[in-house]
């Protein structure tokens, strides 16, 4: 962690090339006009993003804007009724091969970090390539010791998650979606659930991740995070994406007045 | 991560909760004048129940072989009934000379059931050396094969034909009760309104319903010549009737998982019968023990009720054994005899079932 400073300074400048792409050419995830109704309630509106690889992006916005809907939608634990939503190449429908096949691409970090309290850290890492990748059992446990060395915890690997502090749940939980070999990660608020003095573990993780050059979609209020790691900050609001800019821009020339109070309120303390 | 030692630490021994009998006995039993009250009453009831069990069970009881004339006149139990019937209350009506092979039978039984409690041999081969295991029991009381005299179903009886009942009972149900649980939660309309109606149905008429439909509606609608054994017959309709049961309790278990764990599972890209099979039924299962070993015992007990289609159980080979006009007097001791009988297999459950929610336990509280 000594180098974060140097590496995502570089790494930022070996981004700018890439931030304003021409659409499509390289866009691992798109999104073309889609709507999402809970019943009677219209909770996404006409949604269009496209997310490159390699592109680091930061959701924002008030609670309920739709934030965990949006990201749920791309890997298909919320089901869209209207639009196309395309990852890598693949369309989702209601086709369960297509819907599997896009799970083991796009991997996926909770709130509440969902492990499975019934098995080991080692087993909670190595049951996705196992299972569903058909990996040997050496060769996962193997993969999966590499992951827990890279989230710092790799002499937790033989407890369960229910004896691991929330800090070192959570990164197990990294680490587990990475064990996929994902080319996406998405977070929902991934440091919501933890105490003060357990989010920087986690985000040191996630900010590592990132210099890795993973594409990444993070659902999160850290604005400290958004400053040095993304390539765009999107602030949504009632459903809607209001405003999206890389961010320097965002934080410090907002355009839209929701926008604007978003972050008074944020930022200010 | 170390933390600097602050300098000396004094070990504090950890408070006394009892300061010897005396203590504990003002602290647990005397503490207020209504739990003073209930102690007094309580050490009524045990001082004038206890002695006079303990003189009826053992010291006044009849052991000897003697008379029947003899044993009535004796102030305690008279366990001569017991030695004298002990054959036909354990095996029925099963042919004297082979009851070896009920015998044998319920030995291999139980051992294979004390090495299934062991969580070292929960491996899918398992499944096999049950499968063997049945044939082999089935084999042995049924016959005509290796030499064996062949004995009709009809005349097996007592602890080997409850103990069939309750194991296969058992065994079968419990997947079979996991299928309808799913399929209840299922989101395919079919296969959810079919095991909702089968729960329903079932869990709605009495055992004994079931029993009478098996053994004496069902021969009515198979055509002429086919007919089906009296005891297979039994024993579905237990299958039937106990799946229902441990369908719901299992659904209860699932209920109580949080959506979560469905969704970490999912985002992996498990399929459904991998999230279930590897996340969500070990977990609803381990909550499920407790309901799942009481259904068991409450099914363990009923299959008594397979007397009503003429199978000879434990408890109707023990009716019969003081149907003999001579012994017509003692039928406390038989009653008291299978009651422990039936209360070892129970409390072996009940304890087993305690040491599986120890070992599976991952300090985990969700
Ligand atoms: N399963 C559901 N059924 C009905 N309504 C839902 C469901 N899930 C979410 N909602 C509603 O949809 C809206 C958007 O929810 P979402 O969880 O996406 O918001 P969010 O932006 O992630 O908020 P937060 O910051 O509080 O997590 C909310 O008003 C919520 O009440
Ligand atoms: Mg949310």
């Amino acid at each position: 962690m000594s180098q974060t400073e140097g590496v995502s300074a570089e790494s930022k400048s070996r981004e700018a090339a890439r931030r304003m792409p021409a659409p499509d050419a390289n866009a691992i995830i798109e999104m073309i006009d889609v709507h999402k109704w809970f019943g009677q309630f219209h909770v996404l509106r006409d949604i269009n993003l496209s997310v490159n690889q390699k592109e680091r992006i930061v959701i924002c916005g008030p609670s309920g804007s739709g934030k965990s809907t949006l990201i749920r939608c791309i890997n298909r634990l919320e089901e869209h009724q209207r639009g196309q939503i395309i990852v890598d190449g693949v369309e989702l429908t209601n086709d369960i091969k297509k819907i599997e096949t896009i799970r083991r691409e796009v991997g996926m970090v909770f709130q509440h970090f969902n492990l499975f309290p019934h098995l080991t850290v080692l087993e909670n890492l190595t049951l996705g390539p196992i299972w569903v990748k058909k990996t040997p059992k050496a060769e996962a446990e193997e993969t999966a010791m590499n992951y827990l060395e890279r989230v710092k915890i790799p002499e937790q690997a033989d407890k369960y998650p229910g004896q691991l502090s929330g800090g070192q749940q959570q990164r197990v939980a990294i680490a587990r979606s990475l064990c996929m070999n994902p080319k996406v990660m998405l977070f929902d608020e991934p440091t919501s659930a933890l105490d003060p003095e357990m989010i920087k573990e986690v985000l040191d993780v996630m900010i590592e991740l990132a210099e890795t050059g993973m594409t990444m979609l993070v659902v999160t209020h850290e604005m400290g995070f958004a400053r040095t790691v993304a390539d765009r900050v999107i602030f949504m609001d009632g459903g809607e994406i209001i405003e999206q800019n890389e961010p320097e821009e965002f934080f410090h020339n907002p355009q839209s007045e929701r926008t604007k109070m978003f972050l008074s309120q944020i930022l200010k303390h | 991560m170390s933390v600097p030692n602050s300098g000396e630490k004094t070990e504090l021994p950890p408070p006394k909760t009892q300061v010897g009998v005396i203590g504990w006995l003002r602290a647990n039993l005397f503490n207020g004048w209504f739990n003073t009250l209930l102690t007094l009453i309580a050490g009524y009831i045990l001082i004038s129940t206890v002695p006079p069990l303990i003189d009826w069970l053992f010291l006044d009881a009849v052991w000897g072989m003697v008379d029947p004339e003899v044993c009535k006149q004796a102030e305690g139990a008279c366990w001569t009934f017991i030695r004298e019937k002990y054959r036909l209350i354990l095996f029925g009506t099963y042919p004297f000379n082979e009851q070896w092979r009920p015998l044998v039978g319920v030995l291999l039984l139980l051992t294979v059931v004390g090495f299934s409690c062991n969580r070292r041999f929960w491996h899918p081969w398992l499944g096999a050396v049950w499968l063997a295991t049945l044939l082999i029991y089935l084999m042995l009381l049924g016959g005509g094969v290796l030499g064996l005299t062949p004995v009709r179903t009809e005349l097996w009886g007592g602890l080997p034909l409850t103990l069939l009942l309750a194991v296969v009972g058992i065994v079968v149900a419990f997947p079979l009760s996991i299928l309808l649980a799913l399929g209840r939660r299922s989101n395919m309309p079919i296969v959810k309104s079919i095991c909702i109606g089968y729960i329903e149905l079932v869990r709605g008429v009495p055992l004994i319903t079931l029993l009478f439909m098996a053994s004496f509606m069902l021969p009515l609608f198979m055509p002429t010549g086919v007919s089906i054994d009296a005891l297979l017959r039994a024993q579905v309709a237990i299958i039937i009737f106990v799946s229902s049961y441990l369908a719901e309790v299992i659904r209860g278990g699932l209920q109580a998982l949080p959506k979560g764990q469905y969704e970490g599972a999912e985002s992996l890209g498990l399929t459904y019968w991998q999230t279930q099979r590897k996340i969500i039924l070990p977990q609803a299962l381990k909550i499920s023990i407790p309901p799942i070993v009481n259904t068991y015992l409450g099914m363990f007990k009923d299959t008594s009720l397979v007397a009503i289609v003429s199978l000879t159980d434990l408890l109707l080979a023990t009716r019969q054994a003081f149907a003999d006009p001579e012994w017509r007097s003692f039928f406390v001791e038989g009653y008291v005899f299978i009651a422990i009988i039936y209360w070892c297999f129970c409390f072996f459950m009940s304890k087993y079932s305690q040491h599986l929610e120890r070992v599976l336990d991952t300090g985990h509280k969700r």
